[in-house]
């Protein structure tokens, strides 16, 4: 990470919102701060407001009045995406289709007046870096999803953005290909070390990509964090729930410990409150035998996974629970099983919704 | 067997209305070269008629032909950006627009005509010249191009191609050159024979227009029809046909190439 060259923009978003001509808010007023060579990912359901956010900043959408886009400190609200030097991959990657693989990867330069020489060496290093290697020629509806997903992302790297802007890129994909571009994306963009902002609303992808994660709901801001303080500890409801599995438990406190139906539950620090909304991962729950006392339930049902086994256990809480245990354990539906829970990754969240 | 019969009889069928529409334009060419069309095609076979439709009236195919080329060209130069800004921004106003383009397709020509009568008729030299009959032609012709390049932009996701191109820094008549016309050729294409094969063979509206020294082709072939003799008639048909059959042939395999794409 030190030796690595850092290289775009540092961007600020400052109060920006988005409320269409028909009064529908797209987006609640935002704050953002991207540092350079950063890669944020802004993380939500379909509807959240992330693209409305990623538009914005790319210049495709003004935001609401009062709402400025800073790139270095330099204020770009009113320009359009052409005067802004961004890199953009669109969803539905929107290559040229007029042009052979080259001619897209070189249009960027194309228009900035590159000489034809100086074009064809920054294309040629750019099918290397995106192993797009023979394929130059090509026209775009002779190459396959995959492939036109790296000339989209070679095309928009071959300018070197200020910053480089990716709606969905993978979305198009089928789950193998996705998973495996995923990797290479990664890799790709640590090699290039530029501020990146990625748009998905995969958890997966957000976790693998992201230096730090924006959880966006409902056109507004849920969660900013690192993948590990959004995974472990989620702000809210929403967030534990959209960003991996869990168990979400309803129960009283007892002073240092939640009262389940199967027994209490000691919890590191519940604050001055008597009734707790608590985030169980199903993978920090470990299955034991039924002690003496302690929190027991009974096991509802095995689904092997391979690497793990997924078990659902019912009358410990008030809702089933879902563990995910060694794949070594042999536990059955109807057992009785004693389980174990580590009080620090029981997560206390608000209250509310 | 009894397969076979039904085919027979639908084959006969075919050919049956294929001669009803064929046989009456074979006639028409056949008189255009013939001597005397009342003797019979016995009486020889000439070019002289074609020769006298070119002495007299080689000044309104030329008229038609240049135009059809001018309503080409404005048609191209309005229709395309006006295609492109009315696909773009979407919403009530741009359908109100296209309906409004699309009108002159349910409107007679006549009655399109007379509108303009009334409205630049007071303006006399603009009355008297070409422009007024290419107003009329370009009007009547500019529902087609815009409509048969909407139609291309709507299976190409023009948004996006659009947004690309900016996106690499090309200013607004940057992408549309370099991006939106080359990806919508092919209904470009198809907008343009449309226009000049209309532009050639219209009649209604022209013939309104027109003034003696303001006729096109179809103007002077009915011209020609009232005062000449039927020979002449005639090969002046043979000549609008072999102006327009390779627009109507190139317009089917243009549409032909575009369906298997």
């Amino acid at each position: 990470m030190s030796t690595m060259t850092r290289h775009g923009a540092a961007l600020k978003v400052e109060n920006c919102g988005k409320t269409f001509a028909d009064g529908t808010c797209a987006l609640a007023r935002a704050t953002l701060d991207i540092a350079q060579s950063e890669t944020l990912v802004l993380l939500g359901p379909s509807g959240c407001g992330k693209t409305t956010l990623l538009r914005i900043v790319a210049g495709l959408e003004n935001p609401d009045a009062g709402g400025r886009v800073l790139f270095d400190g330099k204020d770009l609200t009113r320009q359009p995406i052409e005067k802004r030097n961004v890199g953009m991959v669109f969803q539905s990657y929107a290559l040229f289709p007029n042009m052979t693989v080259a001619d897209n990867i070189g249009y960027g330069l194309k228009i900035r007046g590159v000489k034809r020489a100086e074009r064809a060496a920054r294309v040629a290093e750019l099918v290397v870096l995106t192993n797009l290697g023979g394929l130059e020629d090509r026209r775009i509806d002779q190459l396959s999803g995959g492939q036109r997903q790296r000339v989209a992302l070679a095309r928009a790297v071959a300018i070197r953005p200020s910053v480089l802007l990716l709606d969905e890129p993978l979305t198009a994909l089928d789950a193998a290909l996705r998973e495996r571009l995923r990797g290479e994306l990664n890799s790709l963009l640590r090699t290039l070390g530029i501020t990146a902002i990625y748009v998905t609303h995969d958890q997966a992808e957000a976790m693998e990509l992201g230096d730090r994660i924006v959880v966006m709901r409902k056109g507004a801001i849920a969660q900013i964090g690192t993948p590990r303080e959004i995974y472990f500890t989620p702000a809210d409801r929403f967030v534990a729930e959209f960003v991996g599995a869990a168990n979400i438990i309803e129960a009283p406190i007892d002073g240092t410990h939640l009262v389940l139906p199967g027994g209490r539950q000691p919890i590191a620090d519940s604050g001055p409150r008597n009734q707790a909304v608590a985030m169980v991962r199903p993978e920090t729950i470990g299955i034991v035998e039924a002690p003496a006392s302690g929190l027991t339930g009974v096991v509802d049902s095995v689904r092997f996974a391979g690497d793990r086994q997924r078990i659902i256990v019912r009358g410990a809480a008030s809702i089933p629970l879902t563990v995910d245990a060694p794949n070594t354990i042999k536990v059955h539906a109807g057992e009785r099983i004693g389980l174990s829970i580590e009080p620090n990754s029981i997560r206390l969240l608000p209250a509310e919704g | 067997m009894r397969d076979r019969i039904i085919f027979i009889l639908q084959l006969l069928f075919t050919l049956l209305v294929a001669a009803f529409l064929a046989v009456p334009a074979a006639l028409s060419i056949a008189a255009g070269v013939t001597v005397n069309y009342f003797r019979g095609i016995q009486s020889g076979i000439t070019l002289q008629w074609v020769a006298q439709v070119w002495e007299l009236y080689a000044g309104t195919i030329m008229a038609s032909i240049l135009i059809a080329l001018g309503t080409l060209a404005v048609t191209l130069v309005v229709g395309i950006p006006a295609a492109y800004a009315l696909y773009v921004r979407g919403g009530r106003l741009a359908r109100l627009v296209e309906e409004i383009i699309t009108l002159p397709l349910a409107i007679p020509g006549l009655a399109i005509a007379l509108a303009l009568l009334l409205t630049y008729g007071g303006f006399g030299s603009f009355r008297r010249s070409w422009l007024f009959i290419l107003a009329g032609h370009v009007i009547f012709t500019m529902p087609f191009m815009v409509r048969s390049v909407m139609a291309v932009f709507a299976t190409i996701d023009v948004k996006s191609l659009d947004e690309g191109a900016a996106s690499l820094g090309a200013a607004p008549w940057r992408r549309f050159i370099d991006v939106i016309v080359p990806n919508a050729a092919p209904g470009i294409l198809a907008g343009s024979l449309m226009v000049v094969t209309l532009s050639l063979g219209e009649f209604n509206l022209t013939w309104m227009l027109h003034t003696p020294l303001t006729k096109t082709l179809p103007v002077g072939l009915a011209d020609s029809y009232a005062s000449m003799r039927l020979e002449v008639a005639s090969a002046y048909t043979l000549i609008f046909f072999v102006m327009i059959i390779p627009l109507l042939v190139a317009m089917q395999w243009i549409g032909e190439r575009g369906n298997l794409r």
